[in-house]
């Protein structure tokens, strides 16, 4: 019923990113689809991960940054939108697990609080429902108040996947999210995204191919800053129409 | 080949030799000060006013005096040193302006410390009129001390990771909100550090406090902050060389307080970072 | 609500950031307001190369080169003898000491730092002083030359933990290189490190001279205070800095005298200006 409504989330229309002088992104214009997996994919310095970071404005950030082009999430142009609720609507889950120096139950709680949220009892429901949400809770539910710098890796980096969650975006990027876990780790954080795309729209970077084509359902092939290829994914690795996607799917560069 | 490596050998034992020109007159200043001080030590003598023009009795008054002024001086400079701490890592850009405000504080550390109480005697004392007074004395400090308190607190800001930052603004959490909430308590005792350090400066100062509050001799304690107050940097120099045949041990006293003051406060901040190193989580 | 909070409070954070830069302003604004009426009664030219400071007597005599050549000889004196013991013992603490022995010096060294300024003067006094009348049979040990080696010591925290942090920028590939090709230790350090860390070394000395020529209660409390020009090192003098330190005390609030201690204000409010900017600038050469 969810996926035969096609309504786009994401539109993003001949966007152009500069760093003072390098050219990031050239002339890319892609449709996120609601309730999907997209995978960027592409070697380093691709530009997979700015283009990530324009769907929440983090490049903004930089003192160097300009940009040409629009991106807009659900018609509206995320310049119009400010940055505060931008990014509670669209999450991130950055490439290392980067739990921020506080307990485990405040991480969960740390965005929402900010957002204005006071009651404890809310507050708390909410981070279990968080952290069953991204399969985190039944091991750490007797240590709420340890610090999250306790956990392992691949139990920070579920951690603040449910930080992401209770915030209850519309959207969530992964930017190379498993780029520092063991395989059984990023079989669980692949597990989960795959689940959480029932409720949200998923935007997946990654350097890990396989991974791609495990999880994504549009994957988009980036090489110097430009979009080479966009296409569903079996499309992308069985029959990909440019030469250097299939190199690249291949394993022939990287 | 033999030539070389004596050269080494001669030019080694020169640098090291410079060294022990530093290190143990350092040490032996401690020692002389320990050894001839302690013994002028008693609750008496720190408990009690100065008596017979500052020949007998304690130094109460400017134990106190001291402890007003750096109050003072703390209570003036940490907010704004904090706020221009944070001014300078969150916010600046790589500019003119950032060039300038980084310019000022340089020199702001390196006017002569006769000149701050020759600044803070003409602001202070006679423009606004509030005269020669703890008030006076503890803004001239408390402007002293501002560039040892910026730059501390910004190395501190600066050192909590910039990803802290961007995961609490990529969850929707406002520039402000990031900085009280993430920023600010993980640079807490490095602040404490700087501040603790800039005590011990206004603590051991005179020249600020020479025209600015400093009093000869007041056998009594300060009833507000409009009054003149002694102070142990000031008393000391005052013992030395202005009033003549002050027992020794008086003179050693004093320096023995002030001394043990000043380097209780550094030893204090070192303690702080060092916890903190230890305990460092990223 | 919560906008119009961090509005505020950001306007706050600028005006704050701002403050140093209106503080060096107000400082020098100050220092002119009561220091330039000076030289309605005095030219520029009299008051920086008069060689009489009686600024009590009638009508007084407000020339200050007695007490420039006396912050002069007493900064050449200390810088002569911190110099190359500063920058040793910041090459030994930097290249040779171990590791442990570093800490312990870093550690003696910022001790120096933190010791005030009056209880240096009055170790000077009580060690210092008589060691320097025995030594050179003199009527008083109070004298230019004790002044420079207490002040030689003081400059030494700056000298040596500025010139350690410039040897220590220096990339250990350049070191390696040296030594890589048969040179000693030492002749990498002699060849290599030091002009490499140069731009660093002249900052550290320089900014260890400024602290030298801003001193006040131990020169103040160990030179002399005699207002005459100096014609020998071992005679007393009196700084720029204890001249205002000693008189200002005793100045009338609007009299000339008041006004012309703050013309010595003036001008060492340039000089540390003048300092600090080349040293900075010294120190940014370097990154």
């Amino acid at each position: 019923m969810v996926n035969s409504v096609r309504n786009v989330k994401f539109e993003i229309i001949g966007l152009n990113v500069w760093f003072g002088p390098v050219h990031a992104l050239k002339q890319i214009s892609i449709g996120i689809q609601a309730n999907e997996i997209l995978t960027a994919i592409g070697p380093s310095n691709s530009g997979k991960t700015t283009f990530l970071r324009m769907l929440n404005r983090l490049n903004d950030l930089n003192q160097d940054f300009k940009m040409a082009g629009v991106v807009k999430l659900e018609q509206e142009d995320v310049k119009n939108i400010d940055t505060e609720s931008l990014r509670k609507r669209v999450g991130m889950v950055f490439a290392l697990p980067l739990p921020l120096p506080l307990s485990i139950f405040d991480n969960v709680a740390y965005g929402v609080r900010m957002h204005g949220e006071k009651n404890e009892k809310i507050l708390s429901e909410l981070v279990e429902v968080s952290l069953k949400e991204a399969y985190l809770w039944k091991e750490v539910k007797d240590r709420l108040n340890e610090s999250a710098f306790k956990l392992s890796g691949g139990q920070q980096q579920r951690l603040c996947i449910a930080r992401t969650l209770a915030v209850e975006p519309e959207v969530i990027l992964f930017d190379e999210p498993c780029s520092g876990l063991d395989p059984i780790s990023t079989a669980k954080v692949e597990d989960a995204m795959v689940k959480l795309k029932q409720k949200y729209t998923i935007v997946l970077v990654t350097n890990n191919v396989k991974q791609a084509a495990r999880v994504g359902d549009m994957t988009a092939f980036f090489l110097n800053g430009e979009l080479i290829e966009l296409d569903r994914t079996d499309k992308i690795f069985n029959a990909p129409a440019d030469k250097r996607t299939d190199g690249y799917v291949r394993g022939e560069f990287g | 080949m033999k030539n070389t490596y004596r050269t080494q050998k001669i030019a080694f034992s020169l640098l090291f030799l410079a060294t022990l020109l530093i290190v143990i007159p350092v040490g032996l200043i401690v020692v002389i000060i320990i050894q001839k001080g302690l013994p002028a030590i008693n609750w008496q003598f720190l408990s009690d006013i100065p008596r017979q023009g500052m020949r007998a009795g304690g130094i109460f008054p400017a134990i106190v005096g001291t402890i007003y002024l750096v109050t003072g001086a703390i209570i003036f400079a940490l907010p704004i040193g904090l706020l221009a701490a944070i001014y300078l890592s969150e916010y600046s850009k790589d500019n003119l302006l950032t060039r300038l405000i980084k310019l000022a504080i340089v020199n702001l550390a390196g006017v002569p410390s006769v000149v701050y109480g020759l600044f803070g005697l003409a602001i202070f004392v006679v423009f606004f009129k509030f005269g020669a007074s703890i008030l006076s004395g503890s803004l001239t400090l408390g402007i002293m001390i501002l560039p040892v308190i910026i730059t501390t607190s910004r190395e501190a800001l600066e050192s909590v990771p910039y990803s802290f930052r961007e995961v609490s603004l990529s969850l929707g959490a406002s520039k402000w909100q990031t900085i009280r909430h993430i920023v600010l308590p993980n640079a807490v005792p490095g602040i404490l550090t700087g501040t603790i350090l800039g005590l011990g400066r206004a603590a051991g100062e005179t020249a600020p406090i020479l025209f600015t509050v400093a009093a000869f001799y007041l056998p009594r304690l300060p009833g507000s902050i409009f009054d003149q107050a002694m102070a142990l940097p000031y008393h000391l120099y005052v013992i030395s060389t202005q009033v003549p045949n002050v027992d020794e041990k008086i003179r050693y006293g004093t320096a023995f307080v002030l001394l043990s003051l000043v380097l209780f406060m550094n030893l204090v901040a070192i303690i702080i970072r060092y916890q903190f190193r230890k305990k460092k989580k990223w | 609500m919560k906008k119009i909070k961090e509005l505020l409070i950001e306007k706050l954070i600028l005006i704050c950031g701002l403050a140093s830069i209106f503080f060096v302003l107000l400082i020098f604004l100050f220092l002119l307001k009561e220091g330039l009426a000076v030289f309605k009664t005095v030219s520029s030219f009299n008051f920086l190369f008069g060689k009489s400071w009686y600024p009590i007597s009638e009508p007084p005599a407000l020339g200050i080169l007695p007490l420039i050549m006396g912050s002069l000889l007493v900064t050449l004196g200390a810088a002569i003898i911190s110099i190359p013991i500063g920058v040793g013992c910041a090459i030994y603490i930097a290249e040779i000491a171990p590791l442990k022995i570093k800490e312990i010096l870093k550690a003696g060294i910022e001790l120096l730092a933190a010791i005030p300024s009056v209880v240096l003067g009055f170790i000077g006094m009580v060690t210092l002083v008589p060691l320097v009348k025995t030594v050179f049979h003199l009527p008083t040990g109070l004298t230019a030359l004790s002044g420079a080696i207490m002040l030689a010591f003081m400059a030494m925290p700056t000298i040596v933990s500025i010139a350690e942090d410039a040897l220590y920028s220096v990339p250990k590939t350049y070191k390696e290189g040296a030594l890589a090709l048969g040179a000693t230790h030492w002749q990498a350090i002699w060849r290599v490190m030091l002009p490499a860390a140069s731009s660093g070394i002249v900052a550290a000395v320089m900014l260890g001279i400024g602290r030298v020529i801003g001193e006040t209660m131990a020169v103040m409390m160990i030179t002399g205070n005699a207002a005459v020009m100096p014609n020998s090192i071992l005679v007393p003098v009196r700084t720029l800095t204890a001249t205002i330190a000693a008189e200002m005390g005793e100045a009338v609030v609007g009299a000339e005298h008041y006004f012309a201690l703050f013309a010595v204000g003036i001008v060492l409010f340039v000089i540390s200006f003048a300092i600090n900017v080349t040293a900075d600038l010294f120190l940014h050469k370097r990154q």
